[in-house]
């Protein structure tokens, strides 16, 4: 039978709930603390694999443009050299924030990109992940090569010349507004470091 | 005998989605694809199991004035378990159902099943009770998901059975939600009702 509902009962019981519960839970944070870490680091080693060319070792730093800041990852080779950085840049997309990951090498040229993160509309902006069309656009991209706009990138219907996934202009701008910002950022970084 | 009848009942009679008809929250958001719709079953299978186990195993001795209290925070900790565990092994699923796992804790299937059958049965029964409201759950996920899919983007689990060119794309958001759940709603109430 239930204990009655006296305050010493009930002081009593959900005490020990909660204590045998954050034991189970911390218990279990502890084992599942390692993997957990691994697994993203491993996730933000496949997307850094993915957008520059072959590193030996990377290093993480902060750059500050127009009071945005931008966080971003140095890769290294076998003799400290620099090959590139990884640029994180977010914007706003259509359906929320749109969070794209802008690999750069050292000679500036973009050499691919990855999306991070997004909540735009399935089967039209989040396109933006699969349209193989779109996305090929980035690669090896050379800023001197494209028509600017103010030193910008744009879609082709704001008179630039990057191809925009059919009807998903606005998730195709905020696109192309990360790879300028991280641009933006690339020359900020290496301004500072000369 | 019982406790398979229990399990059916669940999966049936009982079917959390199409008959109970709650937890409509995850239902109508996670189930953009049948791989989503099946692993939000799972992960709300596992929660609802063993919360049911725990909540009849301390029901006798909790008091009655404090039992609510008393649930949320078993039925907390299986779902915080089950985040670590997702985030742990399978990171990408967890990237795509993530604010939704969290939200296993006010689903009210759980607090349902607790309040309804586990605070008032013994352990086994109430396991049984959980793994064949969860099946019924996932099972209606899943088949959701899979309908949305196919009507949307033309596949099944991945598998792509004509081009996404052809699908309509109301169907993975979320008006396609509505409608396909209203009409799996009446069809899984026309066929059940004929079994009778």
């Amino acid at each position: 039978m239930a204990l009655k509902s006296n305050l010493k009962n009930m002081v009593i019981s959900l005490t020990a709930i909660c204590l045998v519960c954050s034991a189970i839970l911390a218990g279990a944070y502890a084992i599942t603390k390692k993997p957990i870490e691994k697994a993203q680091a491993d996730k933000l080693m496949k997307s850094l694999t993915e957008v520059l060319p072959e590193f030996a070792s990377s290093e993480k730093g902060v750059i500050s443009v127009d009071g945005v800041e931008y966080p971003y990852d140095k890769a290294l080779d076998a003799d400290g050299n620099v090959i590139g950085y990884a640029i994180t840049s977010k914007t706003a997309g259509f359906g929320g924030t749109l969070s794209v990951l802008v690999g750069i090498t050292a000679d500036g040229i973009v050499h691919n990109t990855s999306v991070l993160s997004h909540s735009e509309t399935p089967g039209l902006g989040a396109k933006c992940t699969s349209d193989e069309k779109f996305m090929s656009q980035w690669k090896g991209l050379d800023f001197s090569a494209h028509s600017l706009t103010d030193g910008r990138l744009t879609v082709s219907k704001d008179g630039g010349d990057i191809d925009a996934i059919t009807a998903s202009t606005i998730t195709s701008r905020a696109y192309t507004t990360c790879v300028n910002q991280a641009y933006a950022a690339f020359q900020a970084i290496i301004n500072e470091e000369n | 005998m019982k406790r398979f009848r229990l399990i059916l009942d669940g999966l049936v009679k009982n079917n959390p989605t199409f008959v109970l008809i709650l937890g409509m929250c995850p239902t109508l958001a996670t189930t953009t694809s049948a791989i989503n719709g099946l692993s939000m079953g799972l992960a709300t299978l596992f929660v609802l199991t063993l919360s049911n186990m725990a909540i009849s195993a301390i029901a006798p001795v909790v008091p009655d004035k404090v039992h609510i209290p008393a649930y949320i925070v078993v039925i907390a900790t299986f779902v915080t378990l089950i985040q670590f565990l997702m985030q742990a092994f399978t990171p990408g699923m967890y990237e795509t159902l993530g604010l939704f796992i969290p939200l296993i804790v006010v689903n009210c299937i759980i607090l349902g099943r607790a309040e309804a059958f586990a605070s008032k049965n013994g352990i086994l029964d109430s396991a049984c009770d959980g793994l064949g409201v969860g099946l019924g759950f996932t099972a209606a996920l899943t088949v959701l998901g899979a309908v949305r899919e196919l009507l949307g983007g033309g596949s099944v689990f991945g598998l792509q059975l004509w081009s996404a060119d052809y699908g309509m794309l109301a169907f993975v958001m979320a008006p396609g939600a509505f409608l396909c759940l209203g009409y799996l709603m009446v069809l899984f109430n026309k066929i059940a009702k004929k079994e009778k």
